[in-house]
C-alpha cells in the first residue's frame, strides 16, 4: 500500500516509516501541511497518517480541506490529545480512525488494516500462492475456492510468510511481527501458531517448512 | 301593684314654696329608696296613671308631684332655684329657655333615641305630647252654616257675617296666658293672616280668656260661637261636650304645641329622673302613632328661635301691637 | 452567603416611612385648614345673626326699639343645638337680652371666645351709630353661642383627616411596595438569567438592565471573560502538557520498537522490551492523570444530555475491536434497548472506554469479553485472573492495583475514574467475580 505520513517530528516519522516499510508498505513523509498538500496533489495514496499539531497549522484544517475537495482517501489521525471530545471531533471531521501517541505499532497496523479493509476500494488485492487465494485486505484464505477460517494471529502469520514467500523467518522475528512489544511471549508460542497454520494448510499446495536452527519458511509443494 | 300601699291625695305640706302652686301630691312607695320631685303644669289627674305605671315598674321610688302654672314653674327654677328633679310644662318656650340658660341636665338613653329630631333639643328638652291649636266651634251657632276649615275661611266668614259673630268670638288673652302668647306669636310669624284676623276679631269685640277650659265651656253653651287658637286636646278631653262642639284643625296649617319634660340641674338623683323620663318617652314614642299625622300640622320648632318672643323688648312690642288690634 | 440587609426591604421601609411622614403632614394640614373653615363658618353664622338683630334696631318717637327677627336666633338653632345668648345695648345701657353677657366695648365686627355662666362661648359683636333724640349713640349687639356644635364638627373633621391620612398611607404603601418590587425586578431577572445557564456557558450577559446596574454588568462580564480565558488557558495548558509529554515518549517508543525488530540478541531484546514497557507506563499514567483531572473538573459542572448507555457501549466496543483482535479476544455484546438517562456525554464515554480498555488489557489470549447493557446498567466481564476477594473493596481507591495483575502495565486509575464518574451521576460501580468461571465483572449502574 502507498501511505502518506504527515508528521513534523523527524525521529518519530523515521521510526514509523521504517516500521511500515518493514510491513511492506511504501511510505511518503511530509513534515508540514504545505508539503502534504503538494504530495496529495501529485500522487494517489491508499491511506494518510495525519498528525494534528503541525508547525504550519492544525492537521484538522487539512483534513477538512481534503473532504471538501471530495478526496475520499482514508485518514487515520495521530494525536497527542486524548480527550474524547477531540477524538469524536476528529471522526466528525472525516477521519476514519485515530491513534493516541505513543501507540503500539501492532495497534497501528491493526487499525490500518481495519480501515483499509473497511474502505475496500476497487483495487483487488488478492495474492495467489500455489492454489491459495489470499486476500490481504479482506483477510480471507481460500483453498480451491473453499474458505478457510483463520484466527487473527494465524492470518497475520500467514501474511508475513506470504509477503516474502521464499524468506526464512526466525522465531524472534515472528514474535516481533505477531506480538506487541509489551507482551511477554516465549518463542514456543510461535511453534504453537505455526502448528495451527500448518493444520489449516493441509490439503493445499502450500505449507510451512521448518528450517532447523534458523526458522520457518513458506513453501509451495 | 298590690305589693305596696301608696297614698294618693295625701295632702302633706312637704315644703313651703316661694312660688304659687296649684296642687301637690305624694305618691309614696314602700321601702322608699329614692324620691322623685316633679314640677308640672299638667293636672295631676292626667299624670296619675303614668306615675302609677312607673311605680309598678320601679316599686321603691316615691314621686312628689307639684302642679303650677308654666310661668311659675319657670320662675321657680330660674329665679328661685327651687330644687326639683323634673320640670314638665306645656310652655315649650320657657322650657327651652331653662335649658338654654343652663338649668337642664343632658340625658341620653335608648328611650331618648326614640324621640324624633324636632322633638329633642340638646338632649335636654324632650317632647312627649303634641297638641294642636284649633278652632272650637259651637254646633248650634253654625247650624246651617258651613264651618270654616282655614284661617282664610274664618276671615271670609267674619267679614261676610259680622253681625252674627259680633261678641261671639273668644281667644286667649295673650297678656296673661303663656300658651296663648305662644300660639299667637307663632301664628304671627307663620301666616300673614294673623294680624288681619286679630284686627277683625277686635272689631267684633272678641272676648279674652285666661284659660282653655272656660273658653270651651262657653262654646258648648253657645255663649261664644268660635274659640280661636284653643288647645285642641283639652277640647277633645271634654267628651261630654262632643255633641255641642266641633274641633277644627285649620287646614292651611295647624300649629302643634310640644309638651316637654326637662331634667333639672338641681336634680338630686338624675338617674332616677332619667328613668322616669325614659318611661314617659317610651310611652309616647315606643309604639307607632295611633293615627296618621296630617301633613298640615306643624310642630312648633324647639330651639333658640323660641327665645326671640321671650325677649322683653320684643314681647313689649308684640303685646302693644296685639292690644292695639284686639281692643277697639 | 453573606447578606447585608435587603434592597427590597430598605426601599420599602424608606418609601413607607416617607409615606407615613407625608400622611402625617397631610393630616395636620387638612385638620388645621378644616378647623379654620369650621370656626369661620360658626363666626359667619353668628355675624349673620348679630347683623340681622342690629338691622332691626330702630328709633321710634325718641325711643330705641329692637324687633329681633325670629330668623336671627332660629337660624342658629338650625345650624346646631348650641345654647344661645345675646345682648343688645346702647353705650353702657343694656336694652334687652342677657344683660351680663360680656362684650368688647367700642368694637365692631369682632369675634372672640369668652366665658359665661361657666361655659366657653364663641362671641361676636357688631355695632352701629344711631341718632337718638338728636344725639349719636352707639348700639351694640353681642351674640354668643356654646361650642358644642363646633366641637362635634371638629371631631368629625379630625376623623375625616385621620381617614384621609390613613387612606393616603395605605395607597402610598401599596404604591411603595409595587415600586420597590419593580425596581428590584431587573436584579432578579439578571440573577435568574445567569442561573439558568448551562455549566459551559461563558458568554457575556447581554440582558438589558437599568443604567445604574450597567457598572455591575460590565464587571460581571469582565469577570466571566476572565474566567473563560482562565479556563481556556487551563485547557490549553493540559493540551500543551499532553503534547509535550507524549510526543517525546512516542518518539522513544517508536525507535525502540524499530530497534527491537532489528535486534536478535536476547539480552538486548529484553532491555528494549523493558524500555518500551516503561514508556507505556509513563504515557498511560500521563493519560489517566489528564483524564482524571478532566473528570474532576467536569463533575463540578455536569453537562446534562440525554444519553443511551447501550449506544455508547456499542461505540466503544467497535473502536476497541481491532486492538482486541490482536490478542484474538472477541466481544460478546448483548444490548437490550430501553433505559436512557441524563448525564455528561464525555465523562460517560470516558468511563466506559476505561472499563473496556481494562477488560481487554487483563484478558488473556483468545478469550471472550461479555458486554451487556440492560436499561441503564452496563456489565463487562472478562475471563482473566479476576479480582481477589481481598482486593475488591480497595480497587476503586486511587492507584490501587490488584495483587494478581502481575506484569500487566497499568497505572491503576482506570477503575477510579469510572468510579468517580459513576458517583458524579449518583450511580454506582460494583466489582464482582465472573459467575461463569474465572474472571472479573464490573457493573456501572446509573439512575434514570
Amino acid at each position: 500500500m502507498r501511505l502518506l505520513l504527515v508528521e513534523d517530528n523527524a525521529r518519530l516519522a523515521a521510526a514509523i516509516s521504517d516500521m511500515l516499510v518493514l510491513d511492506g508498505h511504501a511510505v511518503d513523509h511530509a513534515g508540514d501541511l504545505a508539503t502534504a498538500r503538494d504530495f496529495v496533489d501529485t500522487a494517489d495514496y491508499d491511506l494518510i497518517l495525519l498528525d494534528i499539531m503541525l508547525p504550519d497549522g492544525d492537521g484538522r484544517v487539512f483534513l477538512q480541506g481534503l473532504r471538501k475537495r471530495a478526496l475520499d482517501v482514508p485518514v487515520i489521525v495521530l494525536t497527542a490529545r486524548s480527550e474524547v471530545s477531540d477524538r469524536v471531533g476528529v471522526l466528525d471531521l472525516g477521519a476514519d480512525d485515530y491513534l493516541v501517541k505513543p501507540f503500539d505499532f501492532s495497534e497501528l497496523e491493526a487499525r490500518v488494516r481495519a480501515v483499509l479493509r473497511r474502505r475496500g476500494g476497487a483495487r483487488s488485492n488478492v495474492q495467489r500462492i500455489g492454489d491459495i487465494a489470499f486476500d490481504r485486505l479482506a483477510g480471507t484464505l481460500e483453498v480451491a475456492d473453499e474458505r478457510i477460517d483463520l484466527r487473527n494471529r494465524e492470518l497475520r502469520l500467514f501474511e508475513v510468510f506470504a509477503a516474502n514467500p521464499n524468506m526464512i523467518f526466525s522465531k524472534t522475528k515472528l514474535v516481533d511481527r505477531l506480538f506487541s512489544a509489551d507482551e511477554d511471549v516465549s518463542e514456543n508460542a510461535i511453534e504453537v501458531y505455526v502448528g495451527r497454520l500448518r493444520k489449516h494448510l493441509t490439503g493445499s499446495a502450500v505449507t510451512i517448512t521448518t528450517v532447523r536452527g534458523v526458522g520457518y519458511r513458506l513453501s509451495i509443494l | 301593684m298590690r305589693h305596696f300601699i301608696f297614698a294618693i291625695l295625701m295632702w302633706m305640706p312637704v315644703a313651703v314654696f316661694a312660688f304659687e302652686i296649684e296642687s301637690e301630691a305624694l305618691f309614696e312607695a314602700e321601702n322608699e329608696t329614692a324620691r322623685l320631685r316633679i314640677i308640672s303644669s299638667t293636672d295631676e289627674a292626667v299624670f296619675a296613671p303614668i306615675i302609677a305605671q312607673f311605680q309598678s315598674l320601679n316599686p321603691s321610688i316615691s314621686v312628689y308631684y307639684v302642679v303650677a302654672s308654666s310661668a311659675e314653674i319657670s320662675k321657680a327654677i330660674s329665679q328661685e332655684n327651687e330644687a326639683f328633679d323634673i320640670a314638665i310644662s306645656s310652655a315649650m318656650d320657657l322650657q327651652t329657655k331653662l335649658a338654654n340658660d343652663g338649668f337642664a341636665l343632658q340625658h341620653i338613653s335608648a328611650a331618648t333615641a326614640l324621640v324624633p329630631a324636632w322633638g329633642n333639643w340638646r338632649n335636654s328638652v324632650f317632647t312627649f305630647s303634641q297638641e294642636p291649636a284649633t278652632f272650637v266651634l259651637s254646633n248650634a251657632a253654625f247650624e246651617g252654616l258651613e264651618m270654616p276649615r282655614t284661617r282664610q275661611d274664618l276671615i271670609s266668614l267674619l267679614r261676610a257675617q259680622p253681625d252674627r259673630f259680633d261678641g261671639k268670638i273668644g281667644t286667649y288673652d295673650v297678656r296673661t296666658s303663656g300658651l296663648g302668647y305662644l300660639f299667637a306669636t307663632q301664628d304671627s310669624r307663620t301666616s300673614e293672616t294673623f294680624w288681619r284676623l286679630t284686627e277683625l276679631m277686635g272689631s267684633l269685640g272678641a272676648k279674652l280668656y285666661c284659660c282653655s277650659s272656660q273658653m270651651i265651656e262657653d262654646v258648648s253653651t253657645g255663649k261664644i260661637a268660635i274659640a280661636y287658637n284653643v288647645l285642641g286636646s283639652y277640647a277633645a278631653a271634654r267628651t261630654d261636650l262632643a255633641d255641642a262642639v266641633t274641633i277644627v284643625a285649620p287646614q292651611d296649617y295647624t300649629a302643634m304645641m310640644l309638651r316637654t319634660a326637662v331634667i333639672l340641674k338641681t336634680a338630686t338623683a338624675p338617674d332616677v329622673a332619667g328613668l322616669f323620663v325614659d318611661h314617659l318617652l317610651r310611652g309616647a314614642w315606643g309604639a307607632p302613632p295611633a293615627k296618621e299625622v296630617a301633613e298640615y300640622t306643624r310642630p312648633i320648632p324647639l330651639g333658640p328661635g323660641l327665645l326671640v318672643f321671650l325677649d322683653r323688648l320684643k314681647r313689649r312690642q308684640f303685646l302693644a301691637e296685639w292690644t292695639n288690634a284686639i281692643e277697639q | 452567603m453573606n447578606k447585608r440587609g435587603s434592597i427590597l426591604r430598605r426601599l420599602m421601609l424608606q418609601l413607607v416611612g416617607a409615606a407615613a411622614v407625608l400622611a402625617a403632614i397631610l393630616f395636620v394640614l387638612f385638620q388645621s385648614f378644616a378647623r379654620q373653615l369650621a370656626i369661620e363658618a360658626q363666626d359667619n353664622t353668628l355675624f349673620a345673626s348679630a347683623s340681622a338683630i342690629l338691622e332691626s334696631v330702630s328709633v321710634q318717637q325718641g325711643e330705641v326699639n329692637v324687633d329681633i327677627p325670629y330668623a336671627a336666633l332660629s337660624m342658629l338653632g338650625n345650624v346646631s343645638d348650641d345654647r344661645v345668648f345675646y345682648r343688645i345695648g346702647m353705650g353702657a345701657v343694656p336694652l334687652t337680652g342677657y344683660d351680663d353677657l360680656p362684650g368688647k366695648p367700642g368694637a365692631d365686627a369682632v369675634s372672640w371666645t369668652d366665658q359665661y355662666r361657666g361655659d366657653d362661648l364663641r362671641m361676636v359683636q357688631v355695632s352701629r351709630a344711631l341718632s337718638v333724640a338728636g344725639t349719636l349713640r352707639d348700639v351694640t349687639v353681642v351674640v354668643g353661642q356654646t361650642q358644642g356644635g363646633l366641637a362635634q364638627k371638629l371631631a368629625q373633621i379630625s376623623r375625616m383627616a385621620i381617614f384621609i391620612g390613613a387612606i393616603y398611607f395605605v395607597v402610598a404603601s401599596l404604591f411603595a411596595y409595587w415600586t420597590a418590587r419593580s425596581t428590584v425586578r431587573p436584579l432578579n431577572a439578571v440573577a435568574e438569567a445567569v442561573a439558568r445557564r448551562g455549566p459551559l456557558d461563558l458568554r457575556p450577559v447581554t440582558k438589558p438592565v437599568p443604567s445604574e446596574m450597567a457598572p455591575l454588568m460590565v464587571a460581571l462580564n469582565a469577570f466571566i471573560s476572565r474566567l473563560d480565558r482562565s479556563l481556556t488557558r487551563s485547557e490549553d495548558f493540559i493540551v500543551e502538557a499532553a503534547h509535550r509529554v507524549r510526543t517525546p515518549l512516542a518518539t522513544v517508543r517508536a525507535q525502540a520498537e524499530v530497534t527491537l525488530r532489528r535486534v536478535d540478541r536476547q539480552e538486548n531484546r529484553n532491555a528494549l522490551k523493558q524500555m518500551i514497557r516503561a514508556v507505556d507506563e509513563s504515557s498511560r499514567a500521563a493519560g489517566q492523570l489528564l483524564d482524571h483531572a478532566m473528570v474532576a473538573f467536569r463533575t463540578d459542572h455536569l453537562d446534562q444530555q440525554a444519553l443511551d448507555l447501550g449506544a455508547i457501549a456499542a461505540e466503544v466496543v467497535e473502536r476497541q475491536t481491532p486492538v482486541a483482535a490482536l490478542k484474538d479476544i472477541t466481544f460478546d455484546v448483548d444490548i437490550t434497548a430501553g433505559g436512557g438517562f441524563n448525564g455528561d456525554a464525555i465523562l460517560i464515554q470516558n468511563a466506559v472506554t476505561n472499563l473496556i480498555d481494562n477488560a481487554v488489557k487483563y484478558s488473556p489470549q483468545e478469550t471472550t469479553i461479555t458486554v451487556s447493557v440492560k436499561g441503564n446498567s452496563l456489565k463487562i466481564c472478562d475471563q482473566g485472573p479476576g479480582f481477589p476477594a481481598a482486593d475488591i473493596d480497595t480497587l476503586t481507591d486511587r492507584f490501587a492495583r490488584g495483587t494478581n495483575v502481575g506484569n500487566t502495565v497499568g497505572s491503576g486509575l482506570g477503575l477510579t475514574i469510572a468510579h468517580e464518574v459513576a458517583l458524579a451521576h449518583n450511580g454506582a460501580l460494583t466489582l464482582s467475580q465472573n459467575p461463569k468461571g474465572t474472571g472479573a465483572c464490573v457493573t456501572l449502574s446509573l439512575p434514570s
